[in-house]
């Protein structure tokens, strides 16, 4: 099988409707740092990642010219009755994480719930983006397979 | 952030929606989840149907069972208690709602279907039935027993 070069993911556009509020969410709330906040003139090109990590999400504002207004309009509303997308973000300590977030008044979906895989928790972002966050269990993959073999209630 | 009126509706009613999963097992709380959505109790209904295209009562349905199959498929507890687990009053309306919904019983869904390792998310989005079929019911379980 060719890989035909390819060797990473590099960057994920995130639709948003509102860039400094996304920017505040996603740094100040989840802890992504800013990569590049650029005037390009026709937009502005937010990115933001995790401290260490590579992959970077573009904080793309719905409503560039690429679409019409009807377009636009029917993305804005797709992100709000939160059709679309989905970020997976992992966590070292899920229960602080989910604590912190539920402290900070973040909109919370799940509650923390041990998963086979490990402890997951879901949000919204203020636009209605989902976000899966997981603290993956410290098992290998036989020993997951065995929690679901034998999962209990 | 500004949004448009319909905007506003639209994150409005998704908070009440998310809820709905979150107490999927509850009965349906109607002047709760309006009140969430900042709506009179009379327009929730009528305005979630708007947005989402089906009724709170049948979004619910598609929920449970959607949980129920995943229980079946993903453990060897009961159906009984499955049933009881994600809403369901009495063993008899699950399986008549379970059946007509997914088009086979819950024993026999379960004989059917090898546990999937995928994140919950995805099996709870994949997996919840597209259609309910007219006319079934979610038989409310009691209030004075806590949801699992």
């Amino acid at each position: 099988m060719t890989t035909n070069h390819i060797t990473a993911i590099s960057l994920k556009s995130l639709p948003v409707l509102d860039q400094d509020e996304a920017l505040a969410f996603y740094t100040e709330l989840l802890g992504f740092e800013v990569r590049n906040d650029i005037d390009l003139g026709f937009m502005r090109w937010l990115t933001i990642g995790l401290p260490g990590a590579d992959v970077q999400l573009l904080l793309e504002l719905v409503g560039g010219p690429q679409h019409d207004a009807a377009t636009a309009a029917q993305v804005r509303e797709l992100v709000t009755k939160g059709a679309l997308g989905g970020l997976f973000l992992t966590s070292s300590d899920i229960h602080a994480t989910y604590a912190a977030l539920d402290a900070a008044g973040v909109e919370i979906t799940q509650e923390p719930v041990e998963q086979p895989y490990g402890t997951d928790i879901g949000i919204r972002d203020p636009f209605g983006n989902p976000v899966r966050i997981s603290q993956p269990a410290a098992l290998t993959s036989d020993q997951i397979q065995e929690k679901y073999d034998g999962a209990p209630a | 952030m500004e949004l448009s009126a319909r905007e506003d509706v639209n994150r409005r009613m998704l908070r009440a929606r998310d809820e709905m999963d979150r107490r999927y097992a509850e009965p349906l709380d109607v002047p709760t989840l309006a009140a969430i959505a900042h709506l009179s109790a009379s327009q929730f209904g009528r305005v979630f149907k708007e947005v989402y295209g089906e009724t709170p009562h049948r979004y619910l349905q598609r929920r449970r069972v959607e949980r129920a199959m995943t229980l079946l498929r993903q453990t060897d507890r009961p159906v009984t208690d499955i049933a009881w687990d994600v809403g369901f009053a009495s063993l008899g309306t699950f399986s008549r709602t379970f059946s007509t919904v997914v088009g086979s019983s819950p024993s026999e869904f379960r004989v059917r279907h090898e546990p999937v390792h995928v994140p919950t998310c995805f099996i709870a989005a994949w997996t919840r039935p597209r259609e309910a079929a007219a006319g079934t019911a979610v038989s409310e379980k009691q209030t004075d027993r806590p949801a699992p």
